[in-house]
């Protein structure tokens, strides 16, 4: 039973964008209106929220097809500026991960090791525009006699560059300490020993799944912004889980959901998709990512309310506990201590540094919010919700 | 004992001093020690030479001066690091390794600012920096 005070559809959402008369407001701009306004009043004015993320998604990766060759060859190895791409599909399709490294790269042999260059770059460089070197090994069939293939390619050159990302905008993350008696190199950036610093990655009140942490409206075939296009969500992501502790706001305390996202990689910008090469741990992605929030009822714009006062990341070893999978919460703080510069752990005041760029993430909402309000960018409901937890439990 | 003092510094020659052994008088008649972080030293043509120098503070002053006389210029590798804010994608991840605070966060943009004259030219952030964001430019 519906027994919501305001009650929106899809539908009526889309029309008002149309007319040019939605009104959007960002992650941010909203928790001033719900806490001026209340919930219901704030349900009825506003539209759509909209939301950012701007961080390492190793969890990413492009499908690109190079058209048939002749005489034809069935890649079974294929190297893209001599990074290996996956290519165990058919003939001229292949896959390439963010964090696979280059060839000969001496990867953790000096440690920490650099990783100047893998599949983030290889994916950051064909958004660009700029010249790939495309290696191809088959081992020859009677219909793709060839064995040996090498062009220098753009992505316009490409048939098709489709980005699919079964991992990204994790809702929430934890926070990384080192309580051992050595720095350590980690996805989570550098860990000095004995605490000396935390590092935490995610935009809190302006990320995308922590506004809407029951999945009410975000679902397969939702919409969004990826890496500067539009694009969509596919699937939960891999490692999804909405069984999890949350506050009293049905805020996950931990690492929890998760999306996996897909787009037309020849309309993305580097801009939004960036290499990047982690000290001593290896090559990534950096993803931009943007969900909007359409407002059908005072509950969900509650949610999108939330700030970052409330949202809560758990803290690990990462020097000890979590290599050796043995991970377990040594404190917790809110995303508002994590990004005041300082945290108190144990008595002792630590510094912290972000791993997600708050700046782009908040860019990301805006870009998103123009595009809908320019009447660009239309909601579409989604075709099945991603499973998530029951409100209030 | 004299406490060690240590500082990176970028040393610029010009044609005419090139070939002058100057490597060698810092270490034997300052008793500085040293480690090449860069070279580009043509014979007969200008070049840059980055190096780290450990010693007494005295005897760093008194070799600086005397790279001075000789014709050298010599500034710090603070003056040499630079961001190239085009792929700067304000992450943080270089906060937990600049000491100095020459790289910090504005709280009201939430960009990350880059003061050089807080930098102490460690080279640090060069390598974590992610984005590859961090140069040293010795031209
Ligand atoms: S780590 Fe690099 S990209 Fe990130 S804020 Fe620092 S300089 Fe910019
Ligand atoms: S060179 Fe060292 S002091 Fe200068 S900005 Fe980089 S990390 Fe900070």
């Amino acid at each position: 039973m519906n027994t919501h005070a305001v009650s929106k559809t899809y539908q009526e959402i889309n029309r008002k964008i149309k007319e040019g008369k939605a009104v959007v407001v960002t992650a941010e701009e909203i928790i001033d209106i719900v806490e001026k306004k209340g919930e219901v009043e704030a349900a009825r004015t506003v539209d759509v929220v909209t939301t950012g993320t701007f961080g390492l998604m190793c969890s990413s990766g492009a499908f690109l097809n190079f058209g048939h060759t002749s005489p034809k060859i069935k890649a079974t190895r294929v190297w893209l500026n001599n990074v290996p791409a996956y290519g165990g599909i058919a003939a001229v399709d292949c896959y390439i991960g963010a964090t696979a490294v280059v060839e000969d790269d001496p990867l953790n042999s000096i440690h920490p090791g650099e990783f100047n260059y893998g599949g983030g770059h290889v994916i950051e460089d064909l958004v660009a525009g700029n010249m790939i070197k495309l290696r191809v090994e088959g081992y020859g069939t009677d219909c793709y006699p060839a064995r040996k293939y090498e062009k220098s390619v753009t992505i316009h050159d490409l048939r098709d560059a489709i980005l699919f990302n079964p991992r990204n905008a994790y809702q929430n993350y934890n926070c990384a300490v080192n309580m051992s008696d050595r720095t350590i190199y980690t996805y989570m950036g550098v860990l000095r020993p004995m605490m000396a610093n935390a590092n935490y990655s995610t935009s809190g009140q302006l990320s995308p799944l922590l506004n809407d942490p029951y999945f009410l409206t975000i679902g397969i075939g939702t919409r969004i912004f990826l890496g500067g296009a539009q694009g969509y969500i596919a699937w939960q992501g891999t490692q999804h889980n909405w069984n999890v502790e949350r506050g009293q706001n049905g805020v996950p305390r931990e690492g929890a959901g998760t999306i996996a996202a897909i787009g037309n990689l020849k309309e993305m910008s580097p801009q939004w998709l960036v290499g990047a090469s982690v000290l001593g741990y290896g090559v990534s992605l950096y993803v931009g990512i943007g969900v909007p929030i359409p407002v059908l009822n005072e509950e969900i714009v509650r949610f999108t309310a939330v700030k970052d006062d409330d949202i809560y990341a758990q803290i690990y070893d990462y020097g000890v506990d979590y290599p050796n999978g043995a991970a377990k919460s040594v404190g917790e703080a809110s995303y508002k201590e994590l990004r005041s510069g300082k945290i108190k752990l144990n008595g002792k005041k630590i510094d912290t540094a972000p791993m997600s760029s708050y700046y782009k993430a908040r860019e990301i909402a805006y870009i998103l919010k123009e595009w809908i309000e320019r009447g660009d960018f239309l909601l579409s409901e989604p075709h099945q919700l991603i499973p998530s937890g029951k409100i209030g439990n | 004992m004299e406490e060690k003092y240590s500082q990176k510094i970028v040393i610029r020659y010009t044609a005419e001093i090139v070939d002058q052994p100057i490597v060698c008088r810092l270490a034997r008649d300052y008793d500085l020690d040293f480690n090449i972080l860069h070279a580009r030293v043509l014979p007969k043509r200008e070049g840059v030479l980055a190096l780290d120098l450990t010693g007494t503070k005295k005897n760093f002053d008194r070799g600086i001066r005397y790279l001075k006389e000789s014709g050298l210029r010599v500034e710090p590798l603070s003056k040499s690091v630079t961001r190239n804010l085009d792929r700067c994608v304000h992450c943080g991840a270089c906060l937990a390794f600049c000491s100095t605070g020459a790289l910090s966060i504005d709280p009201s943009t939430m960009q990350v600012m880059f003061d050089s004259d807080r930098c102490s030219g460690c080279s640090i952030c060069v390598k974590a920096c992610p984005a590859r964001a961090m140069e040293i430019n010795f031209l």
